[in-house]
Formats: C-alpha cells, structure tokens, sequence
C-alpha cells in the first residue's frame, strides 16, 4: 500500500516537473515581452509584469520587426506550398498506386532513395541549380524547394491510396468515367484523411522553416515569419522584451492551432514520422 | 545518378508495396487489370508523373549528381572553370582538425539523444496508465516540437544568458556559482545538447505513446489478473510491443546527431566550439566560397547518413505491423 503511494507521488511529481521545464522557459519569455525596458533591467526573469496589458513591445515587434510583412510572405508560401503538394503528391501516388507501367520499380525507388538524402547539406548544390533557375531571391525559390523535396506527401498518399479499394475504379470506368475523371471525382475526395494529415505535416514545417528562407531569400522584403525573427538579433541586440514579444507573436498561432487541431496534429506527426 | 541509385531500388520497393492491405483485395482478380492497361494507354502515367518527376530530378538527383562532382574539384561558386583535383577535398576533410573535431561535437548531440529517448519512454509509459491530466500533460509534453526554431533558440539564449531565467532559479536553490552556459566551450555543448532534447523529446514521446496504446488492452487486463505490477507490465507487455519503433528511433538519433544544425546555428553561431558538421559544411560553402571541399564535407555526411539507414534496414526490418 505504501509503496503503491510512493509510485504515484513519483509518477505525479515527475510530471509536474517535466510540465515545468517544458513551460518556464516559454513563460519567462512571456513575462519579459510586457515589461517596459526600466521594469526589464530592474526586476529577476522569474518576475511576472506589473500590466500585463503592455503591448508596446508587441506593437515594436510587429512594426519595426516587420513581422505583418513575415506573416505575409509565409502565408503566400504556405498556401501555394502545400496546395501544389497536395496535387503533385496525389498525382504522383495515383500514378504509382493505380497504373501498371514499365519502370514503376524504378521510379518509386527514386522516390524512396530521395527521402534519405538530408536536406541541409545538399543545400550546398541546391544553390547552384536554384541560381541558374533564377529563382534566388524570390518567393519562388522557397516554394519550389518546398514543392520539389517534399516526397514524405508521396508516400503518404501512396500508403492511403492502397486502402481505397480498386473496384470503385472499376465501376466507375464502366460507367464511361475517364482516368482523369476517376482521379478527380474519386480518388480525390477520398483521400481527405491523408490530405489533411499532409496538410498539417507540411503547414508546420513550413511555417518553422529557417535554412530555406535564410539562404534563398535575403532581401529583407522577403522575410517570412523564422526570417524576420532571426533579424531581431541585431538591432534589438539585448532588447529581451521585444525579442521576447517577437518570439511569442510566432509561438502563439502554433499554440492557438495546437488547441484547436490537438487530435489532427498529433495522428499527422506520427504518420509522418514513421513512414 | 539514376544508374548509382537503382540497383537499391528493388530491395526497397516489395515492402513498400506490400505495406497496404489494398493489394490484396486486388490480387483475386487479375483479369480487369490487364483491360486497364489497355485503355490506359503507356502514356497515361507519365502525365501524372512528369512534374513529379521533374522537381525530383531538379532538386534531388541533379544537386546530389553535381555535389558529387564539386567534391572532386576545387570550385569556389563563381569561377566558371572547375578545377579537377581529384581526392583532395577528401584528403583535407579527413586529414585537417578543423574538419573533423566537429564529429567530436555530434557525440554530444548522440549522448542527449540517449536522455531524449530514455525520456521519452518513460513519460510515454507512465501516461498510457490511468492519470489525471493526461490529456493536459501529453500537451505539454510534446508542445515543443511543434514550435519554431528560431524562436526556441531565442527562448533559450533568453533562459541561458548570464543572470538570466536559469541563473535566477539556481538562485532560488542557493546556488550562485554558475558557469557561462553558452559562452564557456566547456558546457556550451552541453546546455545546446540539452535544448535539442526539450525540442524533440516530445515527437519520441508521441511515437512511444501511440505504439504502447496500440497493444491490445486486454493483455494488460489479463496480466493484471494475474498479479502483475506495473514494472511487470512494462516489461513483459510494454517493452516487446514497442522494440522496433524504439530501434528506429535509435537509429534515426545517429543520424540526427550528424545533422544537426538550427540550433546552434541560430544560437551561437558555431562559436565557443559549438560548430557541428553541418554549420561547418554550409559555411565552408557560402562564407569561406569552398563549394568544393563543403561539397566533399556533404558527401561524407550523405554517405554516412545512407549506410545507417542501410544497417537500420538490416537490423530492424520492417514489420508489415502499422504501429500509428
């Protein structure tokens, strides 16, 4: 009895403390973002603010930050981004799951193959062949790179396709139905779990990507959302409380759809993850 | 490119065609799938394929093809002739400490990847028992992995910046004499290591979470019956049901260790001997203009990232179990 006691006191104690180190530091930069710069240099980081209805850093962070110009440029990313995945993937997959063609071994093979190749030091040649594109340096860098190395969708669709069962192909080509149409008016709407799950997957790593943006996109009036925080560095140097108001305007859209989408995200996460 | 890659290609393929239980239900009836063909023509999937494809060739295979070629010459990014100089990238990348000290840095990474899964494990374990909150501590948990890099690098260089958020709780406890968390070559690894596993910690956890919840519930009915404690029931039911996806996860953390790169980069810099190899690569590359020697750096990495996967395949073949 006693030691049934014990291991949950352990257990609940254990917990808490891992909620702990899992919230303070996000809490801290909280706290920093709506103290005034006096309130900031004289009290501990463990200090809650004395208003917490001071948003002049926020409205610094948006303003100077160009933070309004990021989500922008994001959002524009995001949406051509992961429309043109969902149809390129779902492309591909009905390709790969649905037709019987000569160096389909291949050609998925090509796919697998890529999924292996990590992104960032390939970025290296990247370069080059996004150069002589004469993307650089413009939104659609970003989105092609985004659009071109994104095979995980591929998979996913694939995966799902094989559980919609051929015969509904079938009935609908007798019923006079092109293979387009079959794609379209079929296959398609069916596969709703699997886009929303490729949806959720790409949204966040495109809303958190840093490398591409950084190094394809310097103009400053091309900043996304990780771009235009990572200029806080400079000229706000040890300005904490509106870095910190910057680092809470991007954090708290993931937060808000974390709420929301709690049961999407995590079925999404785990598909990708383990595919 | 494509001729290095495909005699792998048909190890590769049976699982992953295999992986649905789609096929099957086609197999019974092959005979309108030789009608398909027919209609559908050869040109058909090709149409479908081709802007796939291309993005793949131009974003894949052609960067991979010429990274491999730059490594064999002495580019700088905007000569216009390439200089063919055979091994010695290779020879400088393993021969020069500057380049190969950074593997010394990635052991810190591995080392936390250990804390990261035990970690993981454990919390995911002790929530797929009945718990109060579960649903609030499961959030929590795993909330930072979704975040953005940059703001956690933030985060943290607020959190560890001297008489900052870490200093000030040490305080509380008495304890004043702190060293330079990230200014000190000495810890700096140490405390980026430890901010890479409040990131990801949460995504093994996850994983663990769902592959123990995927055990069928009446095994711990039944063991309960018989007696069985909590340590029992992690040991007998809970820790064969998740092996394989604890083996992946182990060897994507060798790989991952190798990889790293948006936290320090963003954090320090690859200052106070932080640099990893793939802050190393990408400044060789478009600080110091050495396409070529970064591309040979690359190529080491790529190589050595395919022959882990290539031993996780080996080792932990995959099950046609789904454990999502």
């Amino acid at each position: 009895m006693i030691t049934r006691v014990l291991v949950t006191t352990g257990k609940y104690l254990s917990l808490v403390a891992a909620a702990g180190v899992a919230l303070i530091p996000l809490v801290v930069v909280l706290f920093a973002s709506f103290k005034t710069s006096e309130e900031y240099a004289t009290t501990s980081p463990l200090t809650p603010p004395m208003n917490w209805f001071n948003f002049t850093n926020f409205v610094t962070a948006f303003e100077s930050g160009k933070m309004l110009l990021g989500f922008a440029n994001t959002t524009f990313i995001l949406l051509i981004s992961v429309t043109g995945t969902v149809l390129i993937g779902t492309m591909a997959a009905y390709a790969l799951d649905r037709f019987d063609f000569r160096f389909k071994k291949l050609v998925f093979g090509a796919f697998l193959i890529a999924t292996l190749v990590p992104g960032v030091t390939t970025q290296v040649a990247t370069f080059q062949v996004v150069n002589e594109l004469g993307l650089f340096n413009s939104h659609w860098a970003a989105i092609a790179l985004f659009l071109g190395t994104d095979i995980i969708s591929i998979y996913i669709f694939v995966q799902f396709m094989q559980s919609i069962p051929k015969s509904l192909d079938e009935a609908a080509m007798l019923d006079g139905a092109s293979r387009f149409g079959i794609y379209w008016r079929i296959i398609l709407p069916l596969l709703k779990p699997a886009i929303a799950t490729v949806v959720i997957i790409r949204g966040i790593a495109i809303y958190n990507e840093f490398y591409i943006p950084f190094l394809y996109m310097p103009s400053a009036q091309l900043g996304v959302i990780s771009t235009s925080l990572f200029r806080f560095k400079g000229p706000f140097g040890s300005q904490w409380e509106i870095i910190g108001a910057g680092a809470m305007i991007v954090i708290i859209p993931t937060l808000i759809l974390f709420i929301i989408l709690q049961r999407y995200i995590y079925n999404g996460v785990t598909a990708g993850a383990t595919k | 490119m494509t001729s290095t890659t495909s005699p792998s290609s048909p190890a590769d393929t049976p699982d992953a065609n295999g992986a649905g239980d789609g096929s099957a239900a086609a197999s019974p009836r092959p005979a309108p799938r030789r009608t398909w063909r027919k209609r559908g023509g050869w040109v058909q999937p090709w149409l479908y394929l081709a802007l796939p494809l291309l993005l793949l060739i131009t974003f894949t295979y052609v960067p991979v093809g010429n990274m491999i070629w730059y490594s064999f010459t002495s580019w700088d990014g905007l000569d216009p002739v390439k200089e063919f100089i055979g091994l010695d990238n290779y020879i400088k990348a393993f021969t020069d400490p500057r380049y190969w000290q950074v593997f010394a840095v990635s052991l810190y990474y591995f080392a936390a990847s250990f804390v990261q899964l035990a970690l993981a494990l454990y919390f995911a374990t002790v929530l797929s028992f009945r718990t109060r909150f579960r649903n609030f501590f499961k959030g929590v948990l795993f909330f930072p992995y979704l975040l953005n890099g940059v703001a956690i690098g933030f985060v943290f260089l607020y959190l560890f910046q001297p008489g900052g958020t870490l200093d000030s709780l040490l305080g509380v406890f008495g304890v004043s004499e702190t060293p330079f968390w990230l200014g000190d070559p000495d810890v700096a690894n140490i405390s980026l290591a430890a901010t890479s596993i409040w990131r990801y910690m949460g995504l093994n956890f996850v994983l663990f979470l769902g592959a123990i919840q995927s055990i069928p519930h009446e095994l711990y009915e039944a063991a309960e019956l018989d007696g069985a404690n909590s340590w029992q029931q992690f040991r007998y039911i809970i820790a064969p049901g998740i092996k394989r996806i604890i083996g992946l996860s182990f060897i994507l953390a060798i790989a991952g260790s190798l990889s790293v790169f948006e936290i320090p980069y963003i954090m320090t810099g690859g200052a106070n001997g932080t640099s990893t190899f793939v802050i190393q690569t990408v400044q060789t590359a478009f600080v110091f203009r050495g396409i070529g020697l970064a591309s040979a750096l690359a190529v080491i990495l790529l190589v050595i990232v395919l022959l882990t996967t290539w031993l996780q395949r080996r080792i932990v073949p995959d099950e046609k179990v789904s454990l999502s």
